[in-house]
């Protein structure tokens, strides 16, 4: 099992550093989210996993799969509000990235 | 091992978030800056969770999971504040 857990961490924090250089490299707000919003919490998630493979608990295998299914809710839902109030605040960056399907005549 | 293996996840993620800090710095709009400071708080969850991994000490896995929790609210709050940031453009 400790070799699962090594594994699992070392993916994870590979999968960290993935979307740190995707912040860091790509053009635009929109496709920074489409790095940061999903390797992110994989990559904290992949750490939780290899926590619980790491313990033989199941009381700790079921905080981590706690901690998991939290990052997986409110990481998307932090994405979509920071996406959805800059396209409806007109605050993007100029023309890199296209958006056409998006009815700015609805604010809810 | 698991303390070699929890070494390189120390520099890997410490890289990362170096690297997120000259984002945060750089960033062209303040959304960049907030999905910066999502992306440091997602990081030291995994910075936490992998020093939990290398001590055995379960504790830092519930800091890790309040620490998940929390870092909504501060992205929520500062979208609330590009929002209103509308008006002044």
């Amino acid at each position: 099992m400790t070799i699962i857990a090594v594994v699992l961490v070392l993916i994870g924090s590979a999968f960290g550093l993935l979307a740190a250089l995707g912040l860091l490299r790509f053009p635009d707000l929109f496709t920074r989210l489409h790095a940061t919003a999903k390797a992110g919490p994989l990559g904290a998630g992949l750490i939780f996993l290899g926590i619980a493979a790491g313990s033989a608990d199941p009381l700790v295998a079921v905080r981590c799969a706690l901690g998991i299914v939290f990052l997986m809710i409110l990481s998307p839902i932090s994405a979509h509000l920071l996406a959805r109030t800059t396209v409806r605040a007109g605050l993007s960056a100029p023309n890199i990235t296209s958006i056409k399907n998006i009815d700015n005549s609805r604010r809810h | 091992m698991i303390q070699i293996a929890t070494d390189i996840s120390f520099g890997l993620l410490g890289l990362g978030m170096l690297l997120t800090l000259i984002r945060i710095v750089r960033g062209p709009t303040l959304g960049d800056r907030i999905l910066g400071l999502e992306t440091l708080s997602i990081l030291s969850i995994g910075l936490i969770g992998s020093y939990a991994a290398r001590s055995g000490l379960t504790l830092y896995v519930d800091i890790a999971i309040s620490l998940a929790l929390l870092s909504l609210l501060p992205t929520a709050a500062l979208v609330r504040y590009l929002a209103s940031a509308r008006a002044v453009k």
